[in-house]
């Protein structure tokens, strides 16, 4: 069990319980986060699971992939720390991650 | 050239058996279904190719749950589909969006696209999926007032941009392509995008590079955070660049930020919706309106699960209904693509 606390732009916290193995969109979408719309369900086409990971945590979620790259030219508000959620796998090791909702996906 | 004009410039509407809204995967197979009992259809999708979701979203992913195709990707699906409808000569309409829907004095359908088409037709088939692709909308303050006037996510007429000042957003080959496109007319283009690195064609990223070179246009990598303006006429944006910003003097703007599905114009066509889907009898997938049908990602029923297989199965009993309403009184009799001769006439096969 991984502890991931979702922050909203205004602030407010929700922390999330996620099984390792699936991803942290899903996890996000099972407990309704709001703000992870994941249109696309996980395919990596869409660009709406958008989320900032806090930088302390940069290390341990790693880089986003060419392909994932390539997607988030569909998100708003890029930033060096942005990832496509559904692209993270849960393991224990993100136990106590931290991630940013943007303000808006679309 | 036919002379096929009403006096006011549109054209003379299209009488039909069937329109089908969407050439997602279910409304393809729609045309087959419908194709076997006679039905001849014409088939509408604001897309500028068939296939939808399947070929918009994840034309090169696998689906594995096509029964007899243990793996086909969907585009491969798309394609296969368009060739198993072909004997049946469906109509497409690509590029154009359904807009308005009315019942006729006679009880038939009036339909309206975007583009000034009109259809009159017994039967609608709503294969709408999870809407009509719409580009997405970058989330700026304002950027609405300024949408059709000076922002653009699409171009109708080149003309438009002739000797303005023209920021275009993005880095995918629509980005590329107009970017190329309107250099020539515009009195200037700036190509905005978040990275140095560019998703199209090759040809494409090329030849904008070499006109950045020679100064023709200009590149700048960042994104933009507000726009000014007045009466829907853009006159700046302001662009972060790393950790600088930037004003740039611009009049007009095109975001390419792909497309997202939204309901659209069917919430006005007084159907039955839940949580904007439309609700169906599941014996002939009609809605509250007799004479529309509803199939695919767009239904809803108890039981109903959002899969390919499951729309095509809906199409089936679909048509046997619409069957029944556009030559009323004829015998409906059970036959195998198999065994029956008319039908294999039909399919251009005997
Ligand atoms: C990444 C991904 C993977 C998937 N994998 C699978 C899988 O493995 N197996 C499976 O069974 N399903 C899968 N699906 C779901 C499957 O793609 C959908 O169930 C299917 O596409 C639905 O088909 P449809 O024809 O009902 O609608 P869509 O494919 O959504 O097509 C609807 C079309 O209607 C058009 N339209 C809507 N309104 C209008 C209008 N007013 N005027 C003109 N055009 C209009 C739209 O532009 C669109 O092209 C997947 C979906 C995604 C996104
Ligand atoms: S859910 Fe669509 S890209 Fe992540």
């Amino acid at each position: 069990m991984a502890k991931i606390t979702f922050i909203q732009p205004d602030g407010s916290q929700q922390v999330v319980e996620a099984n390792p193995g699936v991803t942290v969109m899903e996890a996000a979408r099972l407990n309704r986060v709001p703000g992870i719309e994941a249109e696309c369900g996980g395919a990596c086409a869409c660009a709406t699971c958008h989320v900032y990971v806090d930088p302390g945590w940069a290390e341990k979620t790693g880089k986003a992939a060419p392909m994932e790259e390539d997607m988030l030219d569909f998100a708003f508000d890029v930033r060096p720390e942005s990832r496509l959620c559904c692209q993270i796998k849960v393991v224990s090791d993100l136990d106590g991650l931290i991630l940013r909702v943007p303000g808006k996906q679309f | 050239m036919t002379v096929n004009q009403f006096a006011n410039g549109a054209s003379a509407p299209i009488e039909t058996d069937c329109v089908i809204i969407g050439a997602g995967p279910v409304g393809l197979f729609a045309v087959f279904e419908l194709g076997l009992v006679d039905i001849k259809a014409h088939v509408v999708d604001i897309l500028g190719k068939p296939g939808g979701q399947c070929s918009e979203l994840y034309p090169e992913k696998p689906i594995y749950d096509i029964p007899a195709l243990p793996v086909v990707t969907g585009q491969e699906l798309t394609d296969r589909l368009m060739e198993q409808i072909k004997p049946f000569g469906a109509t497409f309409h690509l590029g154009e969006r359904i807009d308005s829907l009315k019942r006729l004095p006679d009880l038939r359908f009036q339909l309206e696209t975007d583009a000034g088409k009109t259809f009159i037709t017994k039967t609608v088939v709503v294969a709408a999926g999870g809407g009509s692709f719409t580009p997405k909308r970058p989330p700026l303050a304002g950027i609405e007032a300024y949408e059709g006037k000076s922002v653009f996510y699409s171009i109708r007429r080149m003309e438009e941009f002739r000797s303005h000042d023209v920021l275009i957003v993005g880095g995918g080959d629509s980005a590329l392509d107009w970017t190329l496109n309107l250099q020539p007319i515009a009195n200037s283009v700036t190509l905005l995008h978040r990275r140095d690195e560019f998703r199209g064609a090759p040809h494409s990223v090329e030849q904008m590079r070499a006109l950045v070179a020679d100064g023709k246009v200009a590149l700048k990598i960042g994104q933009v955070t507000a726009l000014e303006g007045q009466d829907g006429q853009l006159s700046g944006v302001t662009i972060q660049t790393g950790a600088a910003t930037e004003q740039l003097k611009i009049d007009r703007m095109m975001p390419f930020f792909g497309l997202t599905m939204k309901l659209g114009p069917i919430a006005n066509w007084g159907i039955n919706l839940e949580e904007n889907l439309i609700k169906v009898d599941t014996a002939t997938f009609e809605t509250n309106e007799p004479g529309i049908y509803a199939v695919g990602d767009i239904n809803t029923y108890p039981g109903k699960l959002k899969l390919i297989l499951s729309g095509f199965h809906e199409v089936a009993l679909m048509a046997q209904a619409a069957q029944k309403l556009v030559t009323p009184g004829k015998k409906v009799i059970f036959q195998y693509t198999t065994s029956s001769s008319s039908l294999q006439k039909k399919l251009g096969v005997k």
